[in-house]
């Protein structure tokens, strides 16, 4: 009996997140949810994909408490939320994909206000904020009003409001929508380091490279439906085809050709190629050097989860 | 849950603060503008209203007009932008009650009507010389007006979905109410038929009873005024609950 309790007690406390059967209807009668099941580890990096419109946004809402479900259950850290709605509260921070903040104010006390909200006092807020400011870089900007700042600066900034009371859960709608290269690698870089600390990071995003780089498990949502909730290992290895551009110093063959893999000449100078998964690269450079092909750079044509994304969310239609 | 409210009242506080010269500032200069003109330039020729003169007769009304307008304008204004901006979201998604909510919008209403009264009041002390006769209802009908006019201003930015529906009911329905409620004129040179119409105007009550704080007269009974406006704000704040709880 006690190891039986022992048992689910650890399985509570190793689940971050789990969600049963939830359901949403909106009062125009669209059925945003129709009936999800989510299992989230506990330290785990997760993915949560889908198009516009899957419901990805929806769900979100309902976990924060700015929606209401219809029915199902969900329980943070073993926390049934609609007995413990507040304890629920606290355990999450939330980065949501608009800009939610009032422009007008100053951007160190965004963040104080919001730990306010949670009830810690302002002494002790400014000094996370401080923290938080530092690590996103906008200590600079911290009496600027927020209108004031770039599209990255804003991202950034509701990024350190989401962690403002050090919440164990961090969920993250398109966090580097719209972001520049160098603001989206270190907004990864301060993901990762965060996520190695322990915090359980829930994430959306479109840029799927993003998600590939980043998360172990994932879950696809298809008109309110998961429709794959596996880990990306796992998903992953179901692609088997890859497509290379590779391109030559040397001016290219007017016809390569190969009964292994499928090849196109793009100009003078790249060639596309399109080769199965059990296929090596360093196979198909073998064959190429003997037509005299001399390959100076390879680089991947497509994302391999935006492959299986939209091979999955089409089979659905 | 008190530094979640603290929270909620200081920022009000600020919003208003910070732009003092849209806030603050033009209701002190219309009121002046109200008393010189009415008060002190046709007041002489209209003479004596309940045995006081004109003057200092629409003294306590012309300032609790700025108190129903800036209490009312503040809730209306800033959750209505919280809604608009989506910065609303910050306290939802924090374990924030909704009546903490509810009370920190409308103890900031109220802060503003306090700021603009006292900057009204102190404005005129400078140029009339006048007396309080009783502080004590002065400031109880004070506050009551300030927090029903700040629910009404919450209700109203629940409801509205544009610019322009924050100003309607301003326009159309508080404004003729305030006029109307005895703020430049005893009701009691009304026609009966009249007189018996503004007695559902609960700004009638606001403005008789300030004016008995202020100047020891009024035309009905201070508990009955009490009641009233008592009764109005407990139904206000239900229906601004339910209707946050539900948004």
């Amino acid at each position: 009996m006690l190891k039986c309790f022992d048992f689910y007690s650890k399985l509570i406390m190793s689940t971050a997140l789990l969600i049963k059967g939830l359901k949403k209807t909106y009062a125009n009668q669209l059925e945003a949810l129709k009936g999800i099941d989510l299992c989230v580890d506990h330290g785990d990096f997760y993915a949560l994909l889908g198009s516009n419109g899957a419901g990805k946004t929806t769900v979100i809402g309902i976990i924060c408490g700015l929606l209401n479900k219809t029915s199902g259950s969900i329980k943070v850290l073993g926390f049934n939320q609609s007995n413990h709605v507040n304890q629920v509260k606290k355990l999450i921070g939330l980065m949501p994909q608009e800009f939610n903040f009032n422009p007008f104010e100053p951007v160190e006390e965004i963040l104080i206000n919001q730990a306010g909200y949670y009830g810690i006092a302002k002494s002790k807020a400014k000094i996370q904020a401080e923290l938080l400011l530092k690590e996103v870089d906008l200590w600079e900007k911290r009496f600027d009003m927020a209108k004031s700042l770039s599209g990255g600066m804003k991202r950034r900034l509701m990024l350190a409001r989401a962690l403002i009371h050090q919440p164990k859960i961090l969920i993250l709608d398109e966090p580097t929508a719209g972001v520049d290269v160098k603001i989206r690698h270190s907004i990864w870089r301060f993901l990762s380091k965060l996520n190695r600390q322990g915090m359980t990071i829930i994430l959306t995003t479109h840029y799927l490279g993003e998600a590939e780089l980043l998360c172990r498990n994932v879950a696809i949502l298809n008109k309110g439906k998961v429709i794959k909730q596996t880990s990306m290992k796992a998903l992953l290895s179901q692609v088997d085809k890859q497509v290379l551009i590779l391109e030559s110093l040397t001016q290219l063959p007017q016809t390569i050709t190969s009964d292994r893999f499928k090849c196109e000449r793009l100009d003078d100078h790249s060639l596309q190629v399109v080769l199965n998964t059990d296929i090596s690269i360093t196979s198909v450079l073998h064959n190429l050097d003997t037509q005299g092909v001399s390959v100076d750079y390879i680089h991947s044509a497509q994302n391999r989860l935006e492959t299986l994304f939209l091979y999955l969310t089409n089979k659905e239609k | 849950m008190w530094i979640s409210y603290k929270t909620i009242v200081i920022k009000e506080i600020l919003r208003f603060s910070r732009i003092w010269v849209q806030t603050i500032f033009p209701p002190i200069i219309t009121t002046s503008l109200y008393l010189l003109i009415f008060g002190g330039l046709m007041g002489k020729r209209i003479g004596d209203m309940q045995g006081v003169d004109y003057l200092h007769y629409i003294i306590p009304g012309v300032i609790l007009m700025t108190v129903i307008t800036n209490s009312y304008t503040n809730t209306v204004t800033s959750f209505f932008l919280a809604k608009f901006n989506h910065s609303i979201e910050e306290l939802l998604v924090a374990p924030v009650s909704y009546w903490v909510i509810l009370l920190g919008y409308v103890s900031g209403g109220v802060s503003r009507g306090f700021a603009v009264g006292l900057g009204v009041s102190i404005a005129m002390s400078i140029f009339i010389d006048f007396e309080i006769n009783n502080i004590l209802i002065v400031l109880i009908i004070f506050l009551f007006t300030s927090i029903l006019f700040s629910l009404a201003g919450f209700i109203n930015a629940i409801f509205a979905q544009s610019f322009d529906d924050i100003s309607i009911v301003p326009t159309f329905v508080l404004m003729p109410m305030t006029y109307l409620g005895g703020i430049f004129y005893n009701v009691e040179i009304l026609p009966q038929f009249w007189q018996n119409i503004s007695k559902f105007n609960p700004i009638y009550y606001m403005v008789d009873s300030f004016r008995l704080g202020f100047l020891g007269v009024s035309t009905s009974e201070f508990w009955v005024s009490i009641l009233v406006l008592l009764s109005i704000i407990i139904v206000l704040a239900i229906f601004a609950f339910y209707l946050l709880k539900k948004m």
